[in-house]
């Protein structure tokens, strides 16, 4: 853990509110291959640890409708063996040299990681080169099909054996216009999965795989120089591929929906749902402040209200999902016992035109700016999480050390924004959607007319 | 591959295709396990401490720990982790929703928790604000009010939780798993989170008197990591616990429950979750202790056989059978040994071949020598893996407190790490006929009976007996 601290060591005072006397520095070097590899290194010498972080410029926005889950289908396939690492020599060449492995895909991106002993780095982006220039050859059907079904069996874990697990399914489209990027869930639907081909496979990977839609950061305890040295000597030979083009989809407004799912469960759950920003619009720090706000802690709004005060529900979080393209904003309360979703949509519409008539008190405000910042440091202490961030940055920011902007964009957000926030985006059209035990539909919450 | 698709490919990759990958990189030897230098000393009032310095950032971890844990739940199931969890519920002057307010505004992270061995209030906290930090700290640890509306809140918040275990499947196999593993005489066959009957009858009596029985200065440990020096460590404990007295009989930490008589046969347990689209699987026996001689041994075997992604449940179960997401298995380390399972997720129509799968994973490795690199992969992983657990400020203090419920310190991890270089094939299989007892197995699925009750019943594997959700999750 190295994050350079210049000036004062009193991040998180208090005392300091908006002052701009610590300046929080992720020092890194930033190279371009001429094929296009962006190479981003932090040298952190505090633990002989390194972590890679390769993030490919796709995911599951950039599918094609009928082909849903394609993209993190696809993130399985490449821990499937490439010309010079068969499968599975990636994951036992890795745990041979103690060092863990995984990957992820969003709407925006799919990531790879590698965490280890310092000694390991060669090994690690050697492999991703493997498998950034090599993986086609080694391509069959017999490894989609493996992977396919291994992806059903996570789809089956992760939410059809889930209580609640349906959401997942019935929001996405709800919120976005059909045609959308994130108008599907990222894992995809059973029948888009079967139908995925191994010709999809070749066609996407070209496509998206290529070293100008990528982007490495390593970062931990080693020499920079050799690390460009290494990223050069492996990734060099793999050509570019072709330009990408993302067309911005038209801005579009939510149809105030309600439905009611059944599901066997225990307890009714209400979900409310706004279409909001992106992550690089000025709201976006705002909209972060007031989930805070709003159930970040017992004495949130919405957490007092509903569970502490009135004791009508059995929790409650609010979450901003500001993605690349466009964003999104959820309230979440599961009842207890006895209780109905009205009564929850009541109490929680209620308590946003409060917030947003009279704001947060000031104190209010400073502990969530605190209590934000703060588990932002703490994360930082992972090499792992820096690299993510230093990568998300990257990619949504254009530099990859964005990390006291944030923090400052964090500090700047006023009583006045929170107000406009929820006045912009929560009082609008908004999909509500009730999930309730089986055969008890009673218990879902009621449509009511906007305005 | 199709002619015109081969083209394409070569077409489109051609310098890829043609310029070959260089040669796979060779392993410089690993950098050597560092341990932190650990300052040890007792305080006036019984308080082992131990403090690591780290001057990397201006953050400071906090972990105290105190003996005891849901081993002294005895006749009220549950009330350590309810107590635990009351801590921070109010204290000294402020109520629940002041506390937290007050944390919060010092970007102060503070979690109070009580596992089977020990309480823990951990704290987080920026340098600067460490001394206001460590005084409302002080308070929920020395002055927790337990005020009686506080109580009935959280019991009838921990009501609905238990309620909502019947939801989840993984929740209610584990449940059945220690009902079915443990007599009920025994602390494990009975939740750590109690039942409805009995988290129904608490109050603040109860609570505050457990308390006064189990949070003892004598029983604690303080484990302090960060940008501070140990003498500034050791006034702001005088300071902030110097006061804490121990009040009324301490509850005794109970002698260790009489060794457990496995089953004779295997048995297997089903619990009804209609319609579900897996089975939950969980497989095993009671485990062993940490302190065990044989632990190096046994990490290593257990990495082998599902405790990494290569290992052999996973690669069975998962890569090649397609049937399941991940499988794995592991041993619950605890002062009194905790149980051993293989687990997995599995496609409602494949349980029955997946039990097959899974027993055999469990005899393979009693049976066979395992082949030499897969031996040294496993060691690599397990010795290479230690120092990546003491990277954070919380990693270090979490592992010392760790370490220290067994009776071991820091300098364990080193000594640990040559243990593991040493082990053998035939190590990996002497623990591996000692530990895992297929023959002598308790076997719990959760599925959809109606689809796998007959097939699971056709493999023979012991008498089944279907348990009943409401009398698991009571």
């Amino acid at each position: 853990m190295r994050i350079h601290l210049l000036a004062c060591l009193t991040l998180l005072a208090p005392a300091l509110t908006g002052a701009q006397a610590t300046r929080l520095r992720v020092p890194t070097t930033v190279d371009t291959l001429p094929n296009g590899l962006t190479l981003i290194v932090h040298e952190d010498h505090s633990v002989p640890r390194v972590a890679t972080n390769v993030w490919y410029r796709v995911g599951s926005g950039d599918e094609r409708p009928g082909r849903t889950g394609f993209a993190h289908l696809f993130e399985h396939l490449m821990f499937m063996g490439s010309e010079n690492a068969p499968y599975p020599q990636f994951d036992k060449l890795l745990e041979a040299a103690g060092a863990a492995n995984n990957g992820s895909t969003t709407e925006d991106r799919t990531n790879y990681y590698e965490f280890g002993p310092s000694n390991s780095l060669p090994l690690m982006l050697w492999l991703e080169a493997d498998r950034m220039g090599w993986l086609l050859p080694t391509m069959d059907s017999a490894k989609v099909d493996a992977q396919r079904d291994i992806v059903k069996n996570e789809r089956r874990q992760s939410y059809e054996n889930q209580p609640y697990g349906v959401a997942a399914d019935i929001l996405p489209p709800a919120l976005y216009p059909k045609g959308h990027p994130y108008s599907w869930p990222v894992i995809g639907s059973m029948a888009d999965l079967s139908a995925a081909s191994l010709e999809d496979v070749k066609d996407f990977f070209r496509r998206n795989y290529a070293p100008n839609n990528a982007a490495i950061v390593v970062a931990g305890a080693v020499n920079t120089d050799s690390v460009r040295r290494l990223v050069r000597q492996y990734f060099s030979s793999i050509p570019r591929g072709p330009a990408i083009s993302r067309p911005t989809p038209p801005r579009f407004t939510v149809r105030d929906t309600a439905i009611v799912a059944e599901d066997r469960v225990q307890l009714p759950q209400l979900y409310l749902a706004w279409h909001t920003v992106d992550a690089n619009h000025k709201d976006a720090a705002p909209l972060d402040i007031l989930s805070y706000l709003l159930s970040g802690a017992r004495n949130s709004r919405l957490t007092n209200t509903l569970v502490y005060q009135r004791e009508i529900a059995s929790s409650v979080s609010a979450f901003s999902d500001a993605k690349r393209l466009d964003g999104d904003y959820s309230i979440v309360a599961r009842a207890r016992p006895g209780q109905g979703l009205d009564s929850l949509k009541v109490a929680i519409e209620r308590e946003l035109a409060r917030l947003a008539s009279e704001g947060p008190t000031a104190r209010e405000l400073e502990q969530a700016k605190n209590a934000r910042e703060s588990s932002f440091l703490n994360q930082l202490e992972f090499i792992n999480s820096k690299a993510d961030q230093l990568n998300q940055y990257a990619y949504f920011k254009g530099t990859p050390d964005y990390f006291q902007k944030e923090l400052d964009e964090l500090r700047a957000v006023t009583a006045a924004d929170i107000k406009r926030v929820i006045t912009t985006y929560l009082r609008g059209p908004r999909v509500m959607l009730s999930i309730v035990p089986t055969g008890k539909r009673e218990l879902a919450a009621t449509r009511v007319t906007i305005q | 591959m199709t002619g015109p698709m081969r083209f394409f490919t070569l077409l489109f990759l051609a310098p890829a295709a043609l310029s070959a990958q260089v040669p796979q990189p060779g392993l410089a030897p690993a950098a050597p396990l560092g341990i932190p230098a650990v300052r040890s000393s007792v305080t006036p009032n019984g308080i082992q401490l131990r403090v690591v310095e780290q001057h990397e950032l201006p953050l400071v971890q906090v972990t105290l720990t105190v003996t005891g844990g849901s081993r002294l739940d005895d006749r009220t199931p549950g009330v350590a982790t309810f107590m635990a969890g009351m801590l921070d519920e109010g204290a000294g002057t402020r109520d629940a929703l002041a506390l937290q307010s007050e944390l919060a505004y010092l970007g102060a992270n503070l979690s109070t928790t009580a596992d089977w061995d020990r309480f823990t209030v951990g704290l987080k906290v920026p340098l600067r604000a460490l001394p206001a930090a460590l005084a409302l700290m002080s308070d929920v640890v020395l002055r927790p009010t337990f005020q009686a509306e506080e109580v009935r809140r959280q019991r009838d918040l921990r009501l609905t939780g238990l309620l909502q275990a019947r939801d989840q499947p993984n929740t209610l196999a584990g449940l059945a798993f220690n009902q079915v593993v443990y007599p009920a005489s025994h602390p494990y066959a009975r939740s750590a989170l109690g039942d409805s009957v009995t988290v129904a009858a608490y109050d603040s009596a109860l609570v505050r008197r457990f308390y006064e029985g189990a949070m003892r200065p004598d029983r604690a440990s303080l484990f302090v990591v960060g940008d501070i020096t140990e003498a500034q460590v050791r006034t702001l404990v005088e300071q902030h616990f110097g006061a804490w007295r121990a009040t009324g009989a301490a509850i005794p930490l109970p002698a260790p429950p009489a060794a457990i008589t496995p089953t004779a046969t295997t048995r297997v347990w089903l619990v009804d979750k209609p319609e579900a689209a897996q089975s939950v699987i969980m497989i095993g026996w009671p485990g062993v202790e940490r302190t065990s001689p044989d632990y190096a041994a046994l990490q290593v075997m257990n990495t082998l056989l599902g405790g990494s992604f290569t290992s052999r449940l996973n690669m069975n179960l998962r890569e090649t059978k397609g049937y399941s997401y991940g499988a794995g298995s592991g041993f619950s380390y605890r002062v009194v040994p905790g149980p051993f399972i293989a687990s997995s997720s599995v496609r409602t129509n494949v349980t029955d071949s997946s039990l097959v799968e899974i027993f055999k994973e469990l005899r393979g490795v009693r049976d066979v020598a395992v082949p030499e690199d897969e031996l040294n992969r496993a060691k690599a992983y397990v010795e290479l893996g230690i120092p990546g657990t003491l990277e954070s400020t919380s990693q270090v203090a979490g592992q010392m407190a760790l370490l220290a419920t067994f009776g071991l310190t820091l300098d364990e991890l080193p000594r640990l790490a040559a243990r593991v270089r040493a082990v053998t094939a035939a190590d990996v299989q002497r623990v591996a006929r000692e530990y895992l007892t297929p023959d002598r197995a308790h076997v719990v699925v959760v599925g959809d009976l109606a689809k796998v009750k007959t097939p699971i019943e056709q493999l023979g594997l012991g008498t089944a007996t279907t348990l009943e959700v409401s009398k698991i999750a009571r």
